[in-house]
């Protein structure tokens, strides 16, 4: 291990140790094994002799790896439908992904949505005209989706259904967004006036006292973003921007910048996901999930406040050691950009590179693809391209999918792409967040 | 930049909460304690969150603490105004806004001292620079 290296698992090993669990506690992350994940992860500072391909699988019944693959994806080519009902998007996205993955829509039987759908599951179910035996309706905000891939390749894994359909739709640009129902801490908080920006300009203005990030760093987030938008026909904002044009557009919340924040979009999209058996028997490239974690974060009685890290601390993690890969593995990465800042700390707490070097990390182009080491939301991402009903997991877990595929935009393909990281948060990173990781591999 | 005079949401207030807002009428600010295992926390449960104890009491608070981070919010159809989280003497840190004082002057470390703030119902409290 270098020093870097070695600093680095020492730190976050101290983390844990002051008690900077997740909500969930840590669970399984305690000290012992979190050294051993991490001596694992980096104990070469190259990619490791051994391919984690060469990797004996895991016998273990307890575990997804490689159960359920992704037969199915569809991302509506709509920004703005002022002239469609919710429920009829729900349907658009649900048949498109279906025929993406020639079946039909009397095969499905496993049902997976959140709260941008009308009525809930059991009406979804209704409207879609469905025959499901396996129901999960999971809300965690714009993570909900990733959250549902891990839950249906469980459900698979046990035999409750084989085929799932994952949907999710809205118009926030069309017309005003339901409110959240109140939490107990409503009447402590509610007057205080979190909003998404604000949430994470909390976040921001922290991380750049405790680490020195800087402003321009955080623009080459949105600098790579654009770069990959330029070739997407149907992402909301297609110009090349530079480092100069994010810090010149206006001031929102301190310290971002109106580019900073991801695009406010009409649409929606869905996955199919199904058993290794009948994934081989379609058509499409074979796409199979290998690693997931879930996890939440939130002040917690206010003991320990940290605004730095993210769940993604804790579902990340989890996601390489049941895939068994680290993230220098990693070929292509979905990270869920809803402002410059979400992307900078899962970065970090995803572990390609140490807490606090974000800043560094993303600068220069690093997440240009074909220019820098992590090609990162080859679709334009959530920053310029698509946030369907302000929640991002979904447009994430799809563009990863294309990548493995082979099908992403020549321009932005990166080249043997057989291993990609699809991750998010939902909620308010500042406040109360879940986390979710997919790590799916091209079989 | 100065805030304007902003009308603030009266809380709702529950049977496990209301012992705070009774306070609040009184200008004291509380948290609670839970005597099992030492912990104070905020908002407050009757439960402790970090032993799951059912031995909390309500304490008054010093009122002092420091910002923890906060951030500038220009686009409100309220006019503009400074979120954060501070972190009182006592140990919990939590959400509110930082009141009567020249925002673009905040920063993290900053002394700050509770505010209460009327409503039509309990009145609410904020944070001001010491």
């Amino acid at each position: 291990m270098t020093a870097s290296t070695i600093a680095h698992t020492i730190d976050l090993i101290a983390r844990v140790d002051q008690g900077l669990t997740g909500d969930d506690g840590g669970g399984d992350l305690q000290s012992s094994r979190l050294t051993e994940y991490f001596r694992a992860c980096q104990a070469s500072p190259d990619r490791p002799e051994k391919s984690w391909k060469q990797e004996t699988p895991a016998e273990n019944d307890l575990t997804i790896k490689g159960k359920a693959y992704i037969a199915g994806i569809y991302e509506h080519p709509t920004r703005h439908a002022p002239d469609k009902s919710t429920a009829q998007l729900h349907a658009e996205v649900a048949k498109g992904a279906i025929e993406d993955a020639g079946l039909t829509k009397a095969d499905i039987d496993g049902y997976f949505c959140a709260g941008d759908a009308p009525g809930g599951v059991m009406n979804m179910v209704d409207y879609l005209g469905l025959k499901v035996r396996h129901l999960d309706s999971t809300d965690t905000g714009g993570c909900s989706y990733l959250i549902h891939l891990g839950h249906a390749a469980e459900a698979i894994a046990a035999g409750k259904c084989s085929i799932a359909l994952i949907t999710l739709a809205g118009k926030p640009r069309t017309g005003p967004m339901p409110p959240r129902a109140a939490g107990a801490e409503a009447d402590f908080e509610t007057a205080y006036g979190a909003t998404t920006h604000n949430a994470y300009g909390m976040c921001a203005m922290r991380h750049m006292h405790d680490y020195g990030t800087s402003s321009e760093q955080l623009a080459w987030i949105k600098v790579a973003a654009s770069h990959h938008a330029q070739y997407n026909p149907h992402a909301m904002l297609k110009d090349v921007v530079t480092v100069e044009d994010v810090l010149n557009s206006p001031m929102i919340s301190d310290p971002l910048h109106r580019m900073d924040c991801c695009v406010v979009t009409d649409g929606g999209g869905a996955l199919i996901v199904t058993t290794p058996e009948i994934a081989k028997s379609l058509k499409k490239p074979l796409v199979r999930l290998i690693g997931h974690g879930e996890s939440t974060k939130g002040p917690r009685g206010g003991k320990d406040l940290d605004l730095t890290h993210s769940a993604g601390l804790w579902s990340g993690p989890r996601a390489f050691e049941e895939a068994g890969v680290t993230p220098k593995d990693i070929k292509y990465a979905s990270i869920y950009d809803s402002f410059t800042i979400t992307v900078l700390m899962q970065i970090e707490d995803l572990g390609f590179c140490k807490k606090g070097e974000g800043g560094k990390f993303v600068a220069d182009g690093n997440l240009i693809s074909g220019v820098g080491k992590l090609p990162f939301n080859t679709d334009g991402g959530g920053l310029c391209s698509n946030h369907p009903v302000n929640r991002g997991g979904m447009t994430k877990i799809i563009e990863a999918v294309r990548q493995l595929r082979g099908e992403a935009h020549p321009k932005v393909q990166v080249k043997n792409c057989d291993l990609a990281i699809a991750h998010g948060t939902g909620g308010l990173l500042g406040v109360r967040h879940a986390a979710s990781t997919c790590i799916l591999e091209r079989a | 930049m100065m805030a304007e005079a902003k009308k603030y949401p009266a809380p709702v207030t529950n049977p496990e909460t209301v012992a705070f807002w009774e306070a609040a009428k009184q200008g004291k600010f509380m948290i609670k304690r839970c005597t099992a295992c030492g912990e104070p926390h905020y908002f407050p449960r009757s439960i402790c969150p970090f032993c799951f104890s059912d031995k909390t009491v309500w304490e008054e608070a010093s009122g002092d603490a420091t910002i923890y981070t906060f951030s500038l919010m220009r686009k409100s159809a309220t006019g503009p105004y400074a979120i954060a989280y501070v972190t009182l003497k006592e140990g919990p840190s939590l959400q509110t806004n930082i009141v009567d004082c020249d925002m673009d002057k905040l920063k993290i470390g900053q002394k700050v001292k509770v505010v209460f703030k009327p409503t039509d119902g309990a009145p609410l409290p904020f944070f001001t620079p010491v």
